[in-house]
């Protein structure tokens, strides 16, 4: 082949400028370029900026496609409801509300989504979750404390999801298979656990203990404190990225350019300002003052927060996205694939169970069997999941997408809702998400066909 | 049945004893016997070249010394000493790399991400990104890999030899002693192919064994001191690569045997 001689001695090694000079001609370089994240190549923010439009151009476009749909979205839903009312403070906040369910679970979704799996129970275990912590702080009995009958829902839905994640693992049952069947049995235990087909489990602002389940969703911060609380998050956010990036510059590794720090930073500071001002908006009655930021808000970011640090900057987290890439690559780096599947399934079935409890707060603290279609909950999480940009077939997406696409699919349900439309009001609530769920999906396939070829012509 | 001439014939450079040594390796898989008493030195310092035709063992014997299968007979030895390999773990354990043809890598995950997988670095608990990836840039520059464009990008974006490149790094970076290569040049165009003879080369001048499986002789004849060639499962010919010829190694290869018989590469085919 690149030999000159027949059996003669071996050519000249080429030196590694030529190499490279070679490697420079190779017409897949520059395809290979598009594909690189901007901020790792870029060291000033022109830079930055055109790799970040090329790399979207060359169809990996993350979080980009759905900001852009929910700005397309909130300006339909304005200009086509009555009264122009979509974008009313109190109705962003009610929107937002209504989309932590999904943002939650959508992030659990996603947890099992990335080692190129699926959970159709998130639903039933999301409601078997909120319902088993809500009858845990029923006075006089049980009459748990709050943080203990929480624990244990979650704790619960941990063991539902491991057990599908054994299954799924070590005897290597499809996993839709496998949560199909867990989806139908979690969905009648719900009904045992509530007591019959019309049990119903409450929850009340007023009782002591309950409150603070009850607040989840229905409680706000007085806007002072939503400052206060702005502040630190902004100057926390903005020390550890400021000085994150000082420490990879010291030691001589490649550190984003300052100004792209600061208009992170910058963005940060904005969409906090933003949430506050909307929400110390009095959205209540002539009679009742309501205004504040809602609990529910910080809850999510801290959910996010969490599966972020436990996805990108633990082990386990590490494994997830390898088998999700190449399950055999993990197995030979020694990688205990089967554990790492039976703690992702359980880390989604625990997340969802919160996302459970949030749904009960959201319902004024009310669970009845007809509370919420649990088929629809995995439709709209998974949904949401790839919708925000995580793929189906694992390996690619961050929790982040999840709070975007929940955001967008509860969007989508609430405005359809206001639009009155009678009868067809029901069938768009499933027609509009199940479009755009085809369209991201196709979306997700196609950015892999595109991906996959240019791995066959570098072959 | 046993008494193979190749023993006697010490490689080029290599010292009192090589590094890795395999004795009467046998392997079967329920009545397909895989391997029949295998024989094989792997000096350091020293490229050794497998090859075979298809079904000649090749493979099996690589996992052999991988761990990934077990001997049903014989003994490794590694520095003299003798030592099971029961699980990759042991060889890990050892020193001794694989590098696999599908190269085992993750796209979805990073250079430095690759290079670690499975042994990542910890700091309170947490992943150590700064650490890990100045290590790696270590490796790879001491290997000379120099043709990305950083060691953050995804692995999917890599051509075909930086991929192979980051498969090499990955496995000498943790001090090992022994790297074993299955057909690290399928697959791979002419400048890529040549990017990865260099690397091999550069491993064996650091002074590891190096072990290349490949059905390209040229590629072989070029960076081989040794060579090794199994038939139908049995070891019907080692030695120094100066002892061998194109000719003579295709004959080992189809026919297990040679009939001129070639200087201190040649054996009995039995």
């Amino acid at each position: 082949m690149a030999r000159t001689g027949d059996g003669g001695p071996v050519p000249e090694p080429p030196t590694s400028a030529a190499s490279v000079a070679e490697d420079e001609r190779d017409p897949t370089a520059a395809k290979a370029t598009a594909e690189v994240p901007p901020e790792i190549l870029a060291q000033s923010f022109g830079e930055y900026v055109h790799a970040w439009w090329r790399r979207v151009r060359s169809g990996d476009s993350g979080v980009l496609p759905v900001v852009v749909a929910m700005v397309v979205v909130a300006v339909v839903f304005e200009i086509i409801t009555l009264q122009h009312a979509f974008l009313r403070p109190s109705n962003l906040i009610y929107v937002f509300s209504l989309s932590t369910v999904y943002m939650v679970l959508a992030m659990a979704e996603i947890v099992v989504l990335l080692i190129g799996e699926i959970d159709l129970s998130v639903g039933a275990v999301a409601l078997l979750g909120g319902v088993i912590a809500f009858k845990l702080v029923q006075n006089p009995s049980p009459g748990w404390p709050w943080w203990a009958a929480i624990i244990v829902a979650l704790a619960c839905c941990g063991l539902m999801g491991a057990i599908q994640g054994t299954l799924t693992a070590r005897l290597r049952i499809p996993s839709f298979v496998v949560t199909l069947a867990g989806f139908l049995l979690f969905r009648g235990i719900l009904v045992v656990v509530l007591g019959g087909a019309d049990g119903a489990v409450g929850v009340s602002a007023g009782v002591k203990n309950q409150t603070v389940i009850y607040d989840l969703v229905q409680g706000v911060i007085t806007p002072t404190a939503g400052w206060v609380i702005l502040v630190v998050l902004v100057l926390t956010v903005g020390v550890a990225l400021w000085m994150r990036a000082s420490a990879r510059r010291r030691s001589g590794l490649v550190a984003p350019p300052p100004g792209l720090i600061a208009i992170r930073i910058g963005l940060v500071a904005a969409i906090g300002v933003g949430v506050v001002l909307i929400s110390s908006v009095n959205r209540g009655t002539s009679l009742v003052t309501i205004q504040g930021v809602p609990w529910v808000i910080p809850i999510v970011l801290v959910v996010l927060g969490i599966l972020t640090l436990v996805l990108q900057r633990t082990r386990f987290g590490r494994y997830v996205y390898a088998i999700g890439g190449n399950p055999e690559a993990a197995r030979r780096a020694g990688v205990n694939v089967a554990s790492v599947r039976i703690w992702a399934f359980a880390l989604c079935s625990a997340t969802a169970g919160f996302g459970g409890i949030l749904l009960g707060s959201f319902f004024f603290g009310q669970y009845s069997t007809n509370t919420a279609d649990p088929g629809q909950l995995v439709l709209y999480s998974v949904a949401a999941a790839v919708i925000g940009g995580t793929s189906l077939f694992g390996g690619r997406g961050k929790p982040l997408h999840g709070v975007l696409g929940g955001f967008l699919i509860g969007g989508i349900a609430y405005g359809v809702s206001l639009l009155q439309l009678g009868d067809l009001s029901t069938p768009l609530q499933y027609i509009l998400p199940g479009s755009v769920l085809l369209i991201a999906v196709l979306v997700d396939v196609v950015s892999r066909r595109g991906t996959a070829t240019g791995r066959v012509l570098r072959a | 049945m046993n008494e193979d001439p190749q023993h006697t014939a010490p490689g080029p450079s290599d010292g009192p004893e090589p590094l890795l040594k395999l004795r009467g390796i046998d392997k079967h898989f329920g009545p397909v016997q895989a391997l029949t008493k295998v024989d094989l030195d792997l000096p350091a310092g020293n490229v050794t070249g497998l090859v075979g035709d298809n079904g000649a063992g090749k493979s099996v014997l690589t996992r052999t010394i991988a761990g990934v299968e077990q001997a049903d007979g014989g003994q490794i030895y590694f520095e003299g000493r003798p030592v099971h390999i029961r699980h990759p773990r042991d060889a890990a354990a050892l020193g001794i790399e694989t590098i696999y043809q599908d190269l085992a890598l993750a796209d979805n995950l990073d250079i430095v991400q690759n290079m670690f997988l499975g042994r990542e670095e910890l700091r309170r608990g947490l992943l150590d990104e700064d650490s890990m990836e100045r290590t790696a840039a270590q490796t790879l520059s001491s290997l000379r890999v120099t043709t990305v464009r950083s060691i953050r990008q995804p692995v999917a974006s890599l051509s075909g030899g930086q991929r192979q490149s980051v498969a090499v790094a990955k496995a000498v970076m943790w001090n090992s002693k022994v790297v074993l290569l299955d057909e690290p040049t399928a697959a791979l165009g002419v400048v890529q192919t040549r990017m990865v003879l260099d690397l091999t080369r550069r491993l064996r001048d650091q002074g590891l064994a190096v072990m290349v499986i490949s059905h390209n002789l040229n590629d072989v004849f070029e960076v081989a001191d040794r060579i090794a060639v199994l038939y139908l499962g049995r070891m019907v010919a080692q030695g120094p690569a100066s002892g061998f010829d194109r000719q003579s190694v295709v004959e080992y290869m189809t026919t297990g045997s040679a009939d001129g018989e070639r200087g201190s590469g040649s054996s009995s085919g039995n």
